[in-house]
């Protein structure tokens, strides 16, 4: 079973993600699952009648935008990194908090690795996927690589200059 | 200058932390060469032609002297004996060893420096012009800006992998020093008719292998906004620049193709729900930060104009040096020095440990301890008294960076190139060498006057050639190293980009080429006409013709 780091803890993984060529007929019902976004786009009103739990997954190319009438049916929304450079979902996820006010969890999923986590957490992830090939306690270390920032973020509602003291 | 306080040093030490960590990591085969490679960048280090190179960050090109002797030293310890100032005023490091690196970190953040996003796709080191605070035709001081977009910038969760690099400049002259307008965002600090300050916002320019000069995509940005502004921008080039072709990654590209009223739009209502939050500026921070850029303590002189004239006469290589490399300064009785790093011989833009010991010496005794790098790849002591002018060029000249150069063709901006640099097609450095031969003779230089003579080794354009008067750009043909020549760029404001001449020529053939291009600018010109307005009056035809017929 992969694990996976929530709220600064390694935790055993309990949803399904689901691949992207998933049909709506392979689903079970009552499994807690992270549909692909086209499977939501295509099969939300039979989605939203199972009886397990919803998340959606959206790929570095896919905006949040396109869910953000739909939030309170998720409870995992998974940002897909494809490779560790695209920078995309850092964005995607600030929006998903600061504009659109979703709550549930935000997870990082892909080639997600020890370094990019400070700043995702900064952005909004609560949840890292670290790629199984990967230790997660190692990675878990990330989190504390700065104890200074100098941005307002979803972290930090202030930047440092509204914060400092002489 | 700015001084750190707790938690400036905290953020840095936090980094030298992770760093070592990253490279320990590495070393013991937990991290491949391939997840090395972004995180190594964004500390500045590359794995080069025969070495490491680490890029040390210089804000807006300002240090202390007290900076200074720390990058002579660690050039000792840790290098071989020298340095090479960048055309973003960093300071490159060519032989470090990889294991040293943490190591050079934390030296250098016992000095308040670091090399924290000097390279990679993030939003690289600001610029601005190397005579700010001090130039007469200022209107605005740019340095509180530049440090406020420094923190701003420094590890932004969001902005930490683009598409590409950022790279970002500020000016807030009359003449723009800063090249504003091939850079990604370029702003002019700016006041309104009601005397507010506010910013002109530039975006998309950049040169690399397709130069553009920028669009201005707000004409009065009031200050209060610049950083809600600036995440406007950048989230709209985050989300939307290309990912899937290096070369058409750039955020000119992307305005380009939306066309730059439709990025403004963009940026526009992206920014309708930034403003007026968290990240607008205030009048706390802005007095906070443009307390350290505050006169120093400035005796109340007046210009020497008639001593140094006498001076002059009596001295001929004092009145040459003066006239290019010293300027004039807001304060009477003050200049501002530049130290020519141009010297026959010498990389473009290299310094020995020597002479950065030196250098800190003179910027103590001086210039209030204060040294600038320009992107023009000089130094500048900024606040020398022009009653010491006489004294001071003796020192540079024992030092050897008293060429009287500065502004002319032998001035050349040359990027490390094929001695060096793995993105290299051709060699750089030999090239400005031999051109700085043929031209040793300094009455003719100093005839020909003004002359932007930039060399890039290739397309990547770290030497702006570009924008250069004249531009070489090293291209490989089958194998060989070939040279191509543009003529008619410019930096400044209302900046252009060179056209090509025609096909390249060998490596033995440039400086030829070179003073045939001089000499069909000689023949032509009207009395006191620089090359650059020659070249825009006559076209491109008459030097072409002269430049080809010898091929026949």
């Amino acid at each position: 079973m992969q694990r996976i780091i929530k709220d600064d803890q390694v935790i055993d993984e309990s949803w399904h993600l689901l691949p992207r060529n998933v049909t709506l007929d392979e689903l079970t019902n009552s499994d807690d699952l992270i549909v692909p976004f086209q499977l939501w786009l295509e099969h939300a009103h039979a989605l939203k009648a199972r009886d397990g739990g919803l998340g959606v997954w959206l790929d570095a190319d896919e905006a949040v935008e396109e869910i953000a009438n739909d939030l309170q049916h998720f409870q995992v929304i998974a940002l897909n990194f494809p490779v560790f450079t695209d920078g995309r979902h850092y964005s995607s996820a600030r929006l998903l908090r600061e504009r659109y006010g979703y709550k549930g969890e935000i997870r990082a999923i892909g080639d997600v690795l020890r370094d990019q986590l400070f700043y995702m957490r900064r952005c909004g992830f609560d949840a890292f996927a670290v790629r199984p090939d990967r230790d997660p306690y190692d990675a878990l270390q990330g989190l504390k690589d700065f104890s200074v920032t100098y941005q307002a973020a979803t972290d930090e509602p202030l930047p440092l200059f509204r914060r400092r003291q002489a | 200058m700015y001084v750190y306080d707790q938690y400036d040093q905290h953020i840095i030490e936090d980094r030298v932390h992770q760093f070592r960590d990253q490279i320990r990591r590495y070393l013991a085969g937990e991290l491949t060469d391939a997840e090395l490679l972004p995180l190594r960048l964004q500390n500045g280090l590359y794995i080069q032609r025969y070495a490491p190179m680490l890029r040390i960050a210089v804000p807006y090109g300002l240090m202390s002297s007290t900076q200074i002797r720390k990058l002579a030293e660690i050039t000792r310890n840790y290098d071989k004996g020298y340095a090479h100032i960048s055309t973003r005023t960093n300071v490159q490091l060519n032989w470090p060893e990889l294991e040293d690196v943490p190591d050079i970190l934390a030296e250098l953040a016992t000095v308040q420096m670091h090399a924290i996003q000097t390279s990679g796709n993030c939003i690289r080191n600001t610029t601005t012009d190397q005579f700010a605070g001090v130039a007469k035709d200022e209107l605005v001081d740019p340095r509180p800006w530049c440090e406020i977009i420094r923190q701003w910038s420094t590890f932004h969760p969001e902005f930490a992998f683009l598409p590409r690099k950022f790279k970002i400049a500020v000016n807030g002259a009359v003449s723009d020093r800063a090249a504003i307008e091939v850079h990604d965002i370029g702003l002019e600090a700016v006041q309104n008719d009601v005397g507010e300050l506010g910013f002109r916002v530039s975006v998309g320019g950049g040169l690399g292998r397709t130069p553009i000069v920028g669009s201005f995509i707000n004409e009065f940005l009031p200050w209060q906004h610049l950083l809600t502004y600036l995440d406007a921008i950048l989230r709209v080039y985050n989300r939307y620049g290309r990912r899937d072709n290096k070369f058409k990654a750039r955020i000119k590209i992307l305005v380009k193709a939306l066309t730059p009223e439709v990025f403004a739009e963009r940026v526009q209502a992206e920014w309708e729900y930034l403003k007026d939050g968290p990240n607008t500026l205030n009048d706390a921070e802005v007095e906070r930060v443009s307390k350290f850029f505050v006169d120093p303590a400035y005796k109340a002189l007046e210009d020497q104009s008639a001593a140094l004239a006498q001076l002059d006469t009596e001295h001929p290589g004092f009145a040459r040096w003066r006239q290019r490399n010293v300027v004039a300064h807001k304060k009477p009785g003050y200049a501002a020095v530049t130290l020519s790093l141009k010297s026959t011989g010498v990389a473009p833009g290299d310094v020995t440990d020597k002479q950065l010991d030196t250098i800190a010496d003179l910027a103590d005794r001086y210039s209030f301890g204060e040294v600038r790098n320009s992107h023009e790849q000089n130094m500048i002591l900024a606040d020398v008294e022009q009653s010491r002018l006489f004294e001071l060029w003796h020192e540079l000249r024992e030092l050897g960076v008293a060429t009287p150069n500065i502004g002319l063709l032998t001035d050349i901006i040359c990027c490390p190139g094929g001695d060096f640099c793995s993105l290299a097609n051709a060699k750089s450095i030999p090239i400005a060498e031999a051109i700085q031969r043929r031209f040793e003779d300094l009455d003719y230089l100093f005839d020909i006057g003004d002359l932007d003579l930039n060399i890039s080794g290739c397309m990547n354009a770290c030497g702006h050639h570009h924008v250069g008067h004249i531009g070489i750009l090293g291209v490989d043909k089958k194998g060989a190293e070939f040279y191509q020549v543009s003529l008619g760029g410019s930096s400044g404001r209302n900046a252009s980009l060179g056209q090509i001449l025609g096909p390249s020529f060998a490596q033995d053939v440039m400086p030829d080429v070179i003073e045939k291009i001089i000499d069909v600018y000689v023949e032509q010109r009207t009395e006191d006409e620089q090359f650059l307005d020659t070249y825009r009056r006559i076209g491109i035809d008459p030097f072409k013709e002269r430049v080809y017929a010898a091929n026949h």
